[in-house]
């Protein structure tokens, strides 16, 4: 929150890279410790350090919402923050909302409305749709269509994904009402 | 992106300290732009300063009957605040116009201050670009110019400033507390952006090493006639083209107090006050209006593919005066930036 | 129990759903392979020139950067070009990554640093110092009006078009008449899912490599023949495509790449394009387009002529079929066809969803607008009057053609009855209202390909073919043959794909895998069944001794007379009895060349379109589409309808805001990004309905399926662009509908 530093000339040295440290990063309720450096994103610390591939990598800069995770029960772009700055955070991936031998209910919302196609941006619109949730504020269609526009489907499977994320909001209301 | 040191400051002060004693610092709070031009090579610091440990995440009110808003409370706590959604609802509608849920989740309001401009020159290395190494020429005049400046621009920059929120914080006249080196001040938010004139390095008036620390807004929040519209190339996760934020205080049909704000058209938040007074007094319709719009886009100049948005900008004024006098209700700011 | 095995045409989940909604699917960068080494692409900054330097020492003395590989050390591969070419290649010289200090195109490839982690590649990618040698470029084809020129036929598919009849007389003489010029701009496929490859190297020097393509048998092909590997040697495989849309059809640079590092490193490597570069992989064509048409006094149409102009690269002659479509989709005695391009500076265009048709039938059907409104009818009323019954194009009869019962069904669903002619004729508000109707026609392909299926003991059948999915539901319509026709459950049956180790599909794309690779799956099970009732027979006391294979069923897991159901034995009891742990037979399907030498096949849609713009600020709000098509037998109602939805988020994408903006001066596309290249959010997208018109066609192939995949985007942004002019009285010629186009 201050004028950033003018950037390097091209001229100068190349810098070494920086030095990797142990930081434990809370995952889908586990601890785990990855050797990283301050560059790794958080989304690179998921795919290419901790093995967790279902957070997806589609545009690298907050422009797709393809690796959208939740941290602290809130929807964040992982590719736009570091790793290291989530030491202690509860951080959840589409690998912690269900498994295939018992889907979350968005996860079943979305088979049956057919709410993809290619599958790449589902990872990111399920766990967007879950903090949609969390954030309780959508509940028609029109909201909800306007608060899952940060994740882009490139296969068009739009229609199914308000319809299934529309089904879950709805169940969740009638369930505290 | 460069390597880089990262530490996490846990006061201001020692924020301020680290930045002062380190080559090449920036601090980083939501992170969503400058990670963004990290990768892109627009930025390169070698130290960052995280800043969400501080203790700004905080919305409460002043003394004076204003709220003041953290620089680290991100724009989603904001725009939800209660307060904010009861007292300044443009401000609420503005945040929500802008960007993502994801993005307002981590988004901070200093960052969104610190914003920089999406011009497509500015991000592509391969292009010149006087914002982003001065003396390269400016890519965008002559070229593909959608996004760009109908107002205030220069020879060396035609670039717009991207923010929503700041669209409705400079109608509102908050106040950016700010600390640095040399101590702290307040910064009057008109006074904040500049225009490029011959430095369009310089997005603002921060010193170096200078953090924002809050934003305040004063007592009047216009809650009964507001409105921020907002015009872009799709409805959602889009820059805009133009937006408007207008407030007015009305006696019956008469305009008592009003407030005008243009994004999308300049440099920073765009405001004539000289345009706006031809308001005050005058009876709320939509003659009236159109002769604003004019006055506000009278020195308005294209610059090819954005010739458009001088037209546009007329009518969304009009347009963004005629809902403000309709009135709005809290509960509209979620979808109604849309026309 | 009893299940019911009659899967086809019903509409099940897809069965790899639940591997994609978890995200255990994997997709090509995200295998995990031993002692992976990080390739991270530079792409140069000018259009046209030479690269004078590669400054790779600075980059080189990073501790962790392996490799810096340039035109200055890539090593030796295929001289001739025939071993660049592709099965998807055009005429032409195939450009080769690296291969020496020529700049073809903005964001060529010109270096690959590889290192041990992505970040450091992509910061040594970032701080190489790259030198050049600028020349002058030209990327305009607005510049190249006069210099196009008819393409030769090196690009399998391409047809040159024919005319008949005398256009231009009979326009002369015609009662009324239009002529207009309609233009889009550049358009990049932008699939979610980064082109990506990971090879592993493995001791023996083989390469398994999973490659983001949408066809592993081409990508095996291209790199054997590029790098002189014997096919046992270069494993390709694809499992999941996160999107291709045609992107995926040729073999990509990252696929050079990672293999060449591969090779000269040892070690497995991955590289991954940023999406910046996923715009220098290949495009729509910008294209100029002009029509002209005129009617006769009973308006039918008298004559018309389509010229198209569009771009290809210097190097390749890319072409597609953008005119053609309008010499069959009406009854027109009098018509004139031609298509022409001209070569610049850009990387050759490439297929992309519905190539040639998405962009004719847009300049197509808003004519047909313009010259319904010039002779005063109704637009949906003057395309019934010009029915092509036959297609006399190729002056042959459709093997089958429903479009008429789609328009009128469509038309009653719509209301298109309640919409008054003029424009500007209906509001809301401070919007103007305003209904459009367009359609277009697809050729219904087939091609060659191989399936194997095998039984096990256990009564579980695996059906594969190296066949592609990118979304388009092809793991779950195969499921649903392969189990039909062997009367399994769904959860008995695997289907496998995409992998060289599997019999050879062609690559996914043209619509045509449903019946391609549907009809060699449904030979193999069909053979696999023989070979299961010869089995049986030998049982004791078998019910189906001396039945033909024609006398029996496979249903519910049994193999029964069809005469006399009873008569039945439970398929895993023959199994067990035949005492083989599996049986398995394989099977190659090809076109019925008489069939496809004796009629036209094409599928047909039309699309009706619902519009608000705000009459001052122009902004269009699509608020109702609907798009009935007419594409033989819908396998799958599911995902078939998920196509053509998907197809109309396409359309109104194409109308509305898509579009590859370049700066001519850098020759440089500017709008490199998914924050600016612009394709619609949720909440763009509003009410949009699918309808099957089902046709049976027996000619067509043995499942009289003519493929969705591409059929459901023609017409939509044309009916958008109708759509508009209804509400609004102006006429859009050149995509997109930005506002400011209707200030």
């Amino acid at each position: 929150m201050s004028n950033s530093a003018t950037p390097n000339t091209t001229d100068s040295p190349a810098l070494a890279p920086p030095a990797t440290s142990p930081v434990t990063l809370r995952i889908n309720g586990s601890d785990m410790t990855l050797q990283l450096a301050p560059w790794t994103t958080l989304l690179d610390a998921l795919r290419e350090y901790a093995g967790l591939t279902g957070t997806k990598k589609g545009c690298d800069h907050g422009q797709c919402g393809s690796c959208t995770v939740l941290v602290d029960g809130k929807r964040i772009n992982s590719c736009l923050t570091l790793a290291m700055l989530h030491e202690g955070a509860e951080i959840t991936t589409i690998e912690g909302l269900g498994q295939e031998d018992n889907l979350h209910p968005l996860q079943q919302a979305f088979l049956d409305h057919d709410a993809f196609q290619c599958g790449y941006c589902t990872p990111g619109q399920i766990c967007s749709a879950q903090g949609l949730i969390n954030e309780g504020r959508a509940h028609t269609e029109d909201e909800i269509r306007e608060m899952m526009s940060g994740n882009l489907c490139r296969c068009g499977a739009y229609v199914g994904i308000l319809n299934a994320v529309k089904e879950v909001v709805d169940a969740q209301t009638a369930r505290r009402q | 992106m460069n390597p880089f040191t990262l530490t996490r400051a846990e006061t201001v002060e020692g924020a301020v300290r680290d930045f002062r004693d380190s080559d090449s610092p920036a601090f980083i709070a939501g992170g969503t732009n400058i990670i963004d031009l990290m990768k892109e090579n627009v930025a390169r610091p070698t130290h960052l300063i995280g800043l969400n440990k501080l203790p700004l995440n905080t919305i409460e009110p002043t003394a004076e009957g204003g709220l003041r808003l953290g620089a680290t409370a991100t724009n989603a706590d904001t725009a939800w605040h209660p307060e904010v959604q009861c007292r300044y609802p443009l401000l609420s509608q503005a945040i929500l116009a802008g960007a993502s849920p994801q993005l307002r989740n981590m988004a901070t309001n200093g960052g969104n201050l610190m914003q920089r401009t999406r011009c497509y020159y500015f991000y592509d290395t391969a292009t010149p670009c006087n914002k982003r190494e001065p003396g390269s020429g400016c890519g965008a005049i002559g070229g593909y110019n959608r996004i760009h400046a109908i107002l205030g621009a220069s020879e060396q920059c035609i670039a717009t400033h991207p923010s929503d929120m700041c669209i409705a914080l400079a109608a509102l006249e908050a106040e950016v507390h700010v600390v640095g080196p040399g101590g702290s001040r307040v910064i009057k938010f008109e006074d904040f952006h500049r225009l490029p004139g011959n430095t369009p390095e310089r997005d603002n008036t921060l010193e170096p090493g200078e953090l924002i620390v809050a934003l305040e807004l004063p007592k009047k929040g216009f809650e009964k006639h507001f409105s921020y519209l907002k015009l872009r190339d799709r409805t959602s996760y889009a820059f805009a083209l133009v937006s408007v934020a207008a407030v007015l205080e009305l006696d019956g049909s008469t305009i008592e107090d009003a407030r005008l704000a243009l994004g999308g058209v300049a440099h920073k938040p765009w405001r004539d006050k000289a345009a706006e007074a031809l308001l005050i007094g005058q009876p709320a319709t939509t003659s009236t209006f159109k002769k604003v719009a004019e006055a506000v886009l009278k020195d308005a100049v294209g610059q090819g593919t954005n010739d458009f948005k001088i037209e546009l900008g007329r009518r969304a004024i009009v347009r963004a005066l005629q809902q403000a006098t309709a009135g709005g209700k809290a509960s509209d700011v979620f979808l109604n930036s849309n026309p | 129990m009893t299940i019911n095995t009659k899967y086809v045409g019903k509409a099940p989940n897809r069965v790899e759903g639940p591997a994609k909604v978890t995200g255990t699917a994997k997709y090509s960068a995200e295998f995990e392979v031993p002692n992976l080494a990080y390739g991270v692409v530079v792409s140069s900054t000018i259009a046209k020139g030479r690269i004078k330097s590669i400054g790779a020492d600075k980059v080189l003395a990073l501790p962790g950067v392996l490799q810096v590989f340039s035109h200055e050390n890539v090593p030796r591969q295929a001289w001739f070009d025939r071993a660049w070419k592709d099965d998807i290649a055009p005429g032409g010289s195939p450009f080769r990554p690296l291969h020496d200090d020529e700049v073809k195109f903005s964001q060529q490839p010109v270096a690959l640093v590889v290192a041990e982690t992505f970040e450091l590649a992509r910061y040594a990618a970032g701080i190489l110092e790259v030198e050049y040698k600028e020349e002058k470029h030209e990327t305009d084809i607005e510049q190249k009006r006069d210099e196009g020129h008819a393409p030769g036929k090196g690009k399998s598919g391409y047809k040159p078009p024919k005319s008949r009849g005398n256009a231009n007389k009979a326009l002369d003489e015609a009662e009324h008449r239009i002529r207009e010029e309609y233009i889009h701009g550049t358009q990049h496929h932008n699939p979610m899912e980064l082109y990506a490859s990971t090879v592993h190297y493995h001791p023996d020097g083989k390469l398994t490599i999973y490659d983001k393509t949408q066809g592993v048998y081409n990508c095996q092909q291209y790199v054997a023949k590029v790098f002189g590997l014997s096919k046992d040697d270069a494993r390709v495989i694809n499992l999941y495509n996160g999107g291709a849309f045609g992107s995926g059809l040729r073999p990509q640079y990252e696929l050079f790449l990672s293999v060449m590092a591969a090779l000269e490193l040892k070690r497995s490597v991955r590289v991954t394009l940023t999406r910046q570069q996923m715009f220098s992989i290949g495009h729509r064509p910008h294209t100029l387009q002009t029509l002209e048409m005129g009617t006769n006094p009973d308006g039918t149409l008298a004559a018309l002529k389509h010229y198209c102009l569009h771009e290809t690269s210097r190097f390749e002659e890319y072409t597609e079929n953008v005119v053609n479509w309008s010499g069959m989709l009406y009854q027109c005695d009098n018509v004139h066809l031609s298509n022409q391009v001209a070569a610049l500076d850009v990387y050759t265009p490439q297929d992309m969803r519905a190539p040639g048709a998405a962009t004719g039938s847009f300049a197509l059907e808003v004519a047909m607008d313009e010259m319904a409104y010039a002779a005063g009818l109704d637009p949906l009323d003057f395309r019934i009057r010009n029915y092509a019954e036959t297609d006399q194009s190729e002056n042959l009869p459709f093997s089958s053609k429903r479009l008429r019962d789609c328009y009128h069904l469509g038309a009653e669903k719509f209301c298109w009855s309640k919409r008054p002619m003029a424009p500007r004729s209906m509001r809301e508000g401070n919007r103007l209202i305003g209904w459009g109707v367009a359609g277009g026609v697809w050729d219904a392909q087939m091609n060659k390909a191989s399936a194997k299926a095998t039984i096990t003991a256990d009564g579980y059948l695996t059906v594969e073919s190296a066949a592609g999915e990118n979304g388009t539901g092809t793991y779950t319509i195969m499921t649903q043959i392969a189990a039909e026709t062997l009367g399994l459950p769904l959860e008995a049956v695997t289907f496998r794909l995409g992998d060289t180790n599997m019999p050879e599909a062609p690559v996914q794309g043209g619509s045509w895998t449903a019946a391609t690779v549907g009809t060699a799956v449904q030979k193999a099970c069909q053979a696999l069944g023989e070979k299961l009732l010869k089995l049986a027979q030998k049982m004791d006391d078998s019910p189906l001794k001396g039945a033909s294979l024609d006398d029996v069923e496979f249903v519910n897991g049994q193999l029964r007379l069809r005469t006399a159901p009873e008569q039945s034995v439970v398929l895993r009891d023959v199994l067990q009895t035949s005492g083989e742990r599996e049986i398995a037979a394989d099977s190659t399907a090809i076109p019925n060349l008489i069939n496809m030498a004796k009629y036209s096949m094409h599928s047909h849609n039309v699309v009706f379109a619902e519009v608000m713009v705000d009459e001052d600020l122009g902004t269009v709000h699509v608020s109702r589409v609907l798009n009935v098509c007419a594409a033989g037998r819908i396998l799958n109602q599911k995902t078939a309808r998920s196509q053509v939805l998907g197809s109309v988020v396409w359309g109104i994408s194409m109308a509305l805001m898509e579009e590859t903006v370049p700066d001519h001066r850098f020759g440089r596309y500017m709008n490199h990004n998914y924050a600016e290249y612009h394709i619609p959010v949720n909440a763009d997208i509003h009410n949009i309905e699918v309808l099957f018109v089902e046709e049976e066609d027996p000619y067509v192939n043995p499942l009289g399926v003519k493929g969705i995949g591409e059929l459901g985007l023609l017409g939509v942004a044309a009916a958008i662009t109708n759509a508009v002019y209804h509400a609004t009285g102006k006429r859009v010629r050149r995509l997109p509908i930005y506002l400011d186009k209707l200030l």
